[in-house]
């Protein structure tokens, strides 16, 4: 037998290793993307519907306000919306991985117990770069243009992955409490259709009155949305919203995503680890 | 190598493990035997640290596998049941990956995937997904991965339930052959020809706890060794069939309930039958069929407890016909007909 020395690192050590167990099981959810590209054509083709659905349906019917056009405005919407909806994707990703034989074998192996969580919400992360690249070019067929500096457009970008991210992990939560894909992909419509509707995504804030309006105004929904808009330069020279929230999207929807991942990622790896000994 | 003292683990009223011991000296292979229920995939489970017992301790080359489940898992390699492979990864990348997740790195990994896969015989399926694979290449994939780390302790659990003739005799090919390199192994199974092939030492179990244990030969000198069978063409003749058989015979001669089969527990095997055959032959006695049979967990159970296996609701095993025979043979026949 070769001399194979078992280290249990500690520290700082114990964070790399984890980051690289997590990338190693990241790697192997990217080769599954590669052997069943038809999930992916799926993802890929629902937001290029939404698009053209509500630039074309809707389009016509919805106006912003002043001079804006509703195809250039909703674009942003419909990114958030893509990116919010795309969780639900780790959550059934993660209840799939749950229900298989391969789990016990993670179980086994001397790999940090957050590696799975790791590895599921980060090439997730790949599937939202894809859908954004999709969605922006069918923007840009449509109309849409980024009207903001290469800097700021960056900006919006990093800020809906990240908040894609953060969800992420919520929706791996739930999958860890309910192993079912079919639950997860019901509950996340649940949960999630009026988080994007009740929002500034496809409609203006002011079209909403009284309550509906204070909860659209403080949805970190239509922050994420705001923040987009902002900085693709698609607000159409509107002023912003006199609410907190929509005074300051980037930072109210950065301070969303802070919170989720300090509620969520203890969370999950803790109900993981318990979810590993039964 | 591996200990474990007093293990008890009980699912809502059901007690799944009553306090086991056992111990499995280094290089040496201990076989876990008990029908579907007995506790053994539990028992499995605990020591592999895939689950916290509600009492006793369990030791993975010294180390305590509830203080430091890492280090323990770095210890050991665990084939289960269901194999436990990625199935649109394949065999090269599911072994690279484990290789990985043990802390081998890259390089080592890779190297040590093609080395396994050639080793089992799947080097020719190594770059196709699993989903293509037939059970016994899953079974042997997975057997792979437990060894990617060549860690010190190996636990197979119930390796070849559920596999055909050729897959089960390929398996315990490639079993013997880690035990001659000395591994310290403990496997489960409900095949008493299983562990009799395999292990030094057979602990056998039910209902969670211990009911012998021993080699194999102290085991079948406990239950006797093999019987002959025997179905009387006339059964007119069942007094000097019986009295034949009881010349040859260990202990007394069983008469089935049709009155015309019989069957005796026998020394050796062969040298009885052939004798036998010679004065059914003189006395001119007509048989339908009679033949060896090896004993059964079945048979051992029916000597050890005074009742037959029966599986139980909350077991362990897989459900479905594969769960029920104890004797390869009998699933043969089964597996054929289907």
């Amino acid at each position: 037998m070769t001399a194979y020395v078992p280290v249990t690192p500690h520290g700082f050590a114990r964070l790399t290793s984890a980051l690289s167990d997590g990338w190693v099981v990241a790697q192997r959810n990217l080769i599954k993307i590669r052997r069943v590209p038809e999930v992916l054509v799926w993802v890929l083709i629902s937001p290029i519907m939404f698009v053209l659905l509500f630039a074309y349906v809707f389009g016509g019917a919805i106006n912003p306000g002043g001079a804006v056009d509703y195809k250039e405005w909703l674009i942003c919407g419909i990114f958030a919306q893509t990116v919010v909806f795309g969780s639900t994707f780790t959550g059934a990703g993660l209840a799939e991985d749950m229900q298989k034989g391969i789990i016990d074998r993670f179980r086994s192996l001397p790999m940090a117990r957050s590696a799975v969580l790791v590895g599921r919400t980060a090439s997730d992360v790949v599937y939202n770069v894809l859908s954004l690249l999709i969605m922006g070019l069918t923007g840009l067929l449509v109309g849409w243009r980024i009207r903001e500096g290469a800097l700021d457009a960056l900006v919006g970008v990093v800020l809906l992955l990240v908040f894609a991210y953060a969800l992420s992990w919520v929706m791996g939560y739930v999958a860890l409490l309910v192993p079912s894909v079919e639950v997860i992909n019901n509950a996340s419509f649940i949960v999630i259709m009026p988080l994007t509707f009740v929002s500034n995504a496809f409609v203006p804030t002011e079209s909403f009155d009284g309550v509906l309006r204070t909860i659209v105004e403080w949805n970190p929904v239509s922050a994420l949305t705001q923040a987009a808009r902002e900085c693709f330069g698609n607000t159409g020279g509107l002023p912003a919203p006199d609410a907190w929230p929509m005074q300051h999207p980037i930072a109210y929807t950065l301070g969303w995503v802070v919170l989720i991942l300090v509620v969520f990622v203890p969370l999950s790896v803790r109900q993981y680890r318990r979810s590993s000994l039964k | 190598m591996i200990r474990a003292e007093g293990l008890v683990k009980r699912y809502r009223g059901v007690t799944a493990l009553a306090g086991l011991d056992l111990e499995v000296e280094a290089g040496t292979v201990m076989a876990l035997l008990g029908p579907n229920g007995a506790g053994k995939t539990t028992a499995v489970r605990a020591i592999t640290t895939l689950l916290v017992p509600d009492e006793g301790r369990a030791w993975v080359s010294g180390v305590d596998v509830l203080a430091d489940p890492m280090g323990a898992r770095a210890r050991l390699g665990l084939s289960g049941q269901y194999a436990a492979v990625d199935e649109q990864l394949s065999g090269y990348e599911n072994l690279v990956m484990v290789g990985r997740l043990y802390h081998l790195g890259r390089r080592r990994s890779q190297a040590r995937a093609r080395e396994l896969l050639d080793r089992f015989d799947l080097a020719d399926a190594a770059d196709r997904p699993t989903k293509t694979y037939s059970g016994g290449m899953r079974r042997r994939l997975d057997l792979a991965a437990a060894l990617v780390a060549e860690p010190p302790v190996l636990v197979l659990d119930e390796p070849t339930t559920g596999l055909d003739v050729r897959s089960r005799a390929q398996m315990w090919e490639v079993i013997r052959d880690l035990v001659g390199s000395g591994s310290t192994l403990l496997l489960t199974t409900q095949y008493l020809e299983e562990a009799d092939r395999l292990a030094d030492e057979i602990l056998v179990i039910d209902q969670g706890r211990e009911i012998a244990r021993g080699t194999a030969d102290e085991l079948k000198s406990r239950t006797g060794g093999e019987r002959i069978e025997v179905v009387l063409a006339e059964p007119h003749r069942l007094e000097d069939a019986r009295r034949e058989l009881a010349r040859v015979a260990l202990d007394q001669v069983e008469v089935g309930e049709s009155g015309r089969d019989l069957s005796a527990a026998v020394a050796t095997g062969a040298a009885e039958l052939r004798d036998l055959l010679a004065a059914y032959d003189e006395k001119g006695i007509k048989v339908l069929d009679i033949g060896l049979r090896r004993p059964t967990l079945d048979d051992v159970f029916l000597t050890l407890t005074g009742h037959r296996t029966e599986s139980r609701p909350g077991d362990s095993g897989p459900s479905g016909p594969d769960a029920v025979p104890l004797d390869p043979a009998v699933h043969d026949e089964m597996e054929a007909r289907r």
